[in-house]
């Protein structure tokens, strides 16, 4: 260890710092002044944003003994991250007011998630992947449970640890299994082990499989996906928002280190794996989400039907089907940022908007935020010209050049039916009366955020060549 | 001058523009608002004026191409132009657009300024895809129409609107994604990594690609257009949408289709055409002939235009699909197979200002009386003189009368499948009994007999607005019918390098 190892980690210090700082200054904070670390938290993911841009590394630097690492995936990925992160953080504001929750903790255990992402993402090494994983699941666990008054939201808490937990032991098991038989926590010289031999060992399969299993679960790909729904339901918006966007761009790079880097070797057994629970992913996520009438219910299983599409990327198993994989999540993830914004912005005291009734007649209410929900939803329904449907359009590519034409026919034909719940909402917006006249209250700042949001859909739509060819230079 | 600038571009642009401008002219104001549409749309349709004037008709090449690189990581660029067939169908989007707005100009008090937006919005999308040339692209426009469509019905429709208006979404999105599935393939197998639609013209295909192909193909053109047996959202999108969405589904919409095949499937699919001609022709003919007989017992007068309108649609497909039959037949004759095709086109051109002024006269006596049952009209003759005999002639054309522009393109297809077959021209002719069966029984419910009630007897007659409206296309209606010329002379080079191309096996 060195010196230089320690520039790579600039953000991550940074980061770290300021949310230990938040939480002193916090103490001596009246409550009229809380404004103050809403600011610095959100000033902490700006600094942590410039920070990673200059700190940029050309190329691949790995740094404490091959544990970490910085490349542009890391960077694509960790500043999709913040520009989520800082989108939430201020849909939440006032949100968590109105709720008595805009307390210092929700912050700082965003801020710590967001650390933990962070980690993970440049995670080289088995280890840092753990530490990076239960960094970030510690503090949405907390996070989940913060509206502690609210029955859902401990049930929700409670059972999003136990399973997580559970996930985590199995990832744990899992990865003894492979250090036993190759000797390295290491993904660079476990690469180099698969490599070399000839066929695998049931022991190794296996290890593989608990591996596999672990990342479904976080991603919340069928048949691992029964924790998805209650969680998303039970959770304050503004975590759900969280849990349904920034952490699906850790786990990508989670599943991108571990699976690709490290078992890239093994990438013919986990294969077929990850095509079985793509497409479960797809039919469940598609089919049960039209049952729905919660809304936050409705985008769990949307997200499930997402995450299908997105191991389909992962399945193609060459570069393209990667960069592929990667765009989608991070266009989900700016489109689900608006999602959950839309959600956030009409709920107000005393009153969470998650039926899909509640939104009967935005249009009439307030047109302008009618037409962002409608922006969303026909991004998630992979309609152009959103952002959405040039992540099936890549996905879809790199699955026909691998020459998977059946796999590709039921991702599409899968679609059509996601299509319709998507369609519903829209439909509840524009073609129906509206039944709560209440005005839409909505803070300064968020008005603008969520506009910017909502529009980034449609303008990565409209020019979106920048972002593929980062994703392609990112993987390669 | 006015031919350097990017006609195209603007076209595309210009009225999704305006759109947002109207949009954002919100309903405080709403003639304002309309009046913002009215005019984007007419400064759309001046500029059109030099895409037929310098349009050169001595060649079958793209022209007024537009080509920059849109997402270079994949070959996709933003390429548009236009050749004989595609030209036709832009001018006649740009002329039925103001039209449409003209239309709602009363009709819509209820948000009219999205209600002209979404209009707007979606000439530019449908620019977009008879101009687009880059596959993605197209269907990036193709699959974006749907958007204001889905409004446009769900928003202004009738009472049964969002069933109707999810089905339409959600059969003409079935129908496409396999579409998408064929061109992502294409560009899978074309050695250059191109998405060019012309580059997919001359990719050698076997015969099973070729056929998988073209069904992805039929699956999203026929729902568009549509065909027997998957036209049943039609009707019901017809009756429940707008006059001004009924207008634009009739007129442009459905020509997407026809369009589709003469741009993708004949030309990148050939063999497999040729092979299953057989296929498309006898569903066109169901189309004729069933469809007619369904039109004649309509009561609903929309739904019985929506029905003929399925029935002209089946001409077109059949003249589209005669060619290979024709050519077997006449041993290696294109002039034939030449006849056909340009049939289906007038066809095309032709149905878009009859169905456009039928729907209108539709929407014109629906503002009055607030009904679309046949059986609650009769004698409009009496109140609205200008109004019936306008009507009638366009009935008159819709059974195609001679010197209307409806007799020209079923004229053609008839004498083109006489070459090929004495039978198929037989039951396509059964078109001129029927047509007329349901469009002058139409008229004469409607238009003439008793007096139906007081209400009636109390309607006024056109008003300068729908006047104006009404006669264009008249005109238009006579002008093509006693001289299509200027079309047939547009599309002919076109045409005669696409049959050359199709006629050559790809195998």
């Amino acid at each position: 260890m060195n010196t230089s190892d320690f520039s790579l980690i600039i953000p991550e210090i940074f980061v770290l710092a300021m949310a230990s700082i938040i939480l002193v200054v916090d103490a001596f904070l009246h409550d009229d002044q809380r404004e103050t670390f809403y600011l610095l938290s959100l000033t902490t993911l700006i600094g942590a944003a410039i920070l990673t841009s200059v700190n940029h590394f050309d190329g691949r630097t790995t740094g404490f003994g091959g544990t970490f690492v910085v490349d542009t995936m890391a960077d694509v990925l960790k500043f999709a991250v913040y520009l989520v992160t800082a989108a939430i953080f201020t849909y939440s504001k006032q949100y968590l007011k109105e709720r008595d929750l805009f307390k210092s903790e929700f912050y700082v255990l965003g801020l710590f998630a967001v650390l933990g992402m962070m980690i993970l993402i440049s995670a080289h090494s088995m280890l840092t992947i753990y530490l990076g994983l239960e960094l970030m699941s510690l503090s949405l666990y907390a996070m989940v449970a913060f509206n502690r008054n609210s029955a859902l939201s401990s049930e929700a808490a409670m059972k999003y640890f136990v399973l997580g937990g559970f996930a985590s032991g199995v990832l744990l098991y899992g990865m003894s299994i492979v250090y036993g038989i190759s000797g390295t926590l290491d993904l660079a010289k476990m690469a180099e082990y698969l490599a070399a031999q000839q066929s695998f060992n049931a022991p190794l399969l296996l290890g593989m499989v608990f591996i596999i299993v672990a990342l479904a679960f976080k991603l919340g790909a069928v048949p691992f996906h029964m924790w998805v729904p209650d969680i998303y339901q039970g959770s304050p918006s503004a975590v759900t928002a969280f849990i349904g966007t920034s952490a699906k761009l850790a786990v990508f790079g989670f599943v991108m280190r571990l699976l690709v880097e490290g078992m890239g070797a093994m990438q013919n057994s986990w294969q077929d794996i990850l095509v079985i629970l793509s497409v479960l992913s797809l039919v469940i996520g598609n089919i049960v989400a039209i049952a729905q009438t919660n809304i936050k219910r409705m985008l769990a299983y949307s997200t499930i039907s997402h995450i299908g599409f997105i191991l389909l990327g992962f399945t193609a198993i060459n570069l393209e089907g990667y960069s592929s994989a990667m765009f989608y999540t991070v266009t989900y993830a700016i489109t689900g940022a608006a999602a959950f914004g839309v959600v956030i912005l009409l709920s107000r005291e005393g009153f969470e908007a998650d039926n899909i009734d509640d939104y009967k007649g935005l249009n009439a209410r307030n047109s302008w935020y009618a037409f962002l929900m409608l922006l969303v939803m026909f991004s998630m329904a992979g309609v152009p010209p959103m952002v959405g449907f040039y992540a099936k359009l890549l996905v879809l590519k790199a699955v026909v050049d691998q020459g998977m034409y059946w796999l590709a026919v039921v991702a599409v034909l899968l679609s059509v039916v996601g299509a319709f719940y998507y369609l519903r909402i829209v439909k509840v917006m524009y073609f129906d009366e509206a039944e709560d006249q209440n005005k839409i209250v909505v803070g300064g700042g968020m008005h603008a955020v969520l506009s910017s949001n909502a529009l980034l859909v449609l303008l990565l739509g409209l020019f979106p060549g920048t972002l593929i060819s980062l994703c392609l230079t990112a993987i390669s | 001058m006015l031919s350097d600038l990017p006609l195209l571009s603007l076209a595309v642009w210009l009225p999704i523009i305006g759109g947002l401008i109207t949009l954002a002219a919100g309903d405080r104001d709403s003639t304002g608002a309309k009046r913002i549409a009215f005019a984007f749309s007419m400064v759309t349709f001046f500029l059109m004026i030099p895409l037929y004037t310098d349009f050169n008709i001595s060649t079958a090449d793209m022209q007024f191409v537009e080509r920059t690189p849109w997402i270079e990581a994949f070959n996709i660029y933003y390429h548009l132009g236009v050749d004989g067939i595609s030209m036709p169908l832009i001018v006649l989007t740009t002329f039925i657009t103001p039209l449409v707005i003209v239309a709602g100009w009363k009709a819509i008090q209820v948000r009219a300024s999205q209600y002209m937006a979404a209009f707007l919005i979606m000439e530019g999308l449908m620019i977009g895809v008879f101009s687009g040339l880059d596959s993605i692209l197209f269907f990036v426009f193709w699959e974006a129409m749907l958007i204001p469509m889905f409004l446009i019905i769900g928003i202004w429709g009738g009472p049964n609107r969002i069933y109707a208006t999810i089905k339409f979404f959600l059969y003409t999105f079935l129908g496409s994604v396999l579409m998408l599935i064929a061109l992502i393939y294409m560009h899978h197998k074309s050695e250059i990594d191109s998405f060019a639609i012309l580059d997919f013209h001359t990719l050698k295909l076997n015969m099973t690609e070729q056929t998988l192909i073209f069904f992805a193909f039929l699956l999203a053109f026929a729902v568009k257009v549509p065909m027997w047996p998957v036209h049943t959202w039609l009707p019901d999108a017809h009756v429940e949408a707008p006059t001004g969405g009924s207008v634009i589904l009739a007129a442009i919409m459905l020509k997407i289709g026809g369009y589709g095949f003469l741009r993708f499937s004949l030309p990148i699919a050939p063999d497999a055409s040729s092979q299953f001609d057989w296929l498309i022709i006898a569903i066109s003919l169901i189309a004729v002939v069933y469809i007619g007989f369904v039109a004649i017992v309509q009561e609903d007068m929309k739904k019985l235009i929506a029905y003929s309108s399925i029935a002209h649609m089946g001409f077109v497909t059949l003249g589209f699909f005669l060619p290979f039959g024709i050519h077997a037949t006449l041993a290696g004759n294109l002039s034939g197979a030449a006849l056909a095709i340009e049939g289906g086109m007038i066809q095309m051109i032709s149905h878009g200002f009859i169905s456009a002024a039928l729907f209108l006269c539709i929407g014109v006596m629906y503002d009055r009386l607030h009904s679309r049952q046949i059986k609650d009209y009769g004698g409009v003759v009496v109140s609205m003189p200008v109004f019936a005999s306008l009507m009638v002639l366009f009935a008159m054309a819709n059974s195609g009368l001679p010197g209307t522009s409806g007799f020209v393109g079923e004229f053609m297809v008839i004498l083109a499948s006489m070459k090929y077959s004495f039978w198929i021209a037989f039951l396509a002719s059964a078109t001129l009994i029927l047509g007329a069966a349901y469009s002058l029984w139409l008229v004469k419910r409607v238009i003439f007999g008793e007096i139906r009630n007081n209400k009636i007897a109390e309607m006024e007659d056109l008003d300068a607005r729908e006047f104006a409206m009404l006669a264009s296309l008249a005109i238009m209606v006579l002008l093509f019918g006693v001289w299509p010329d200027p079309l047939v002379e547009v599309m002919h080079p076109t045409i005669d390098n696409l049959l050359q191309h199709i006629v050559v096996s790809k195998l």
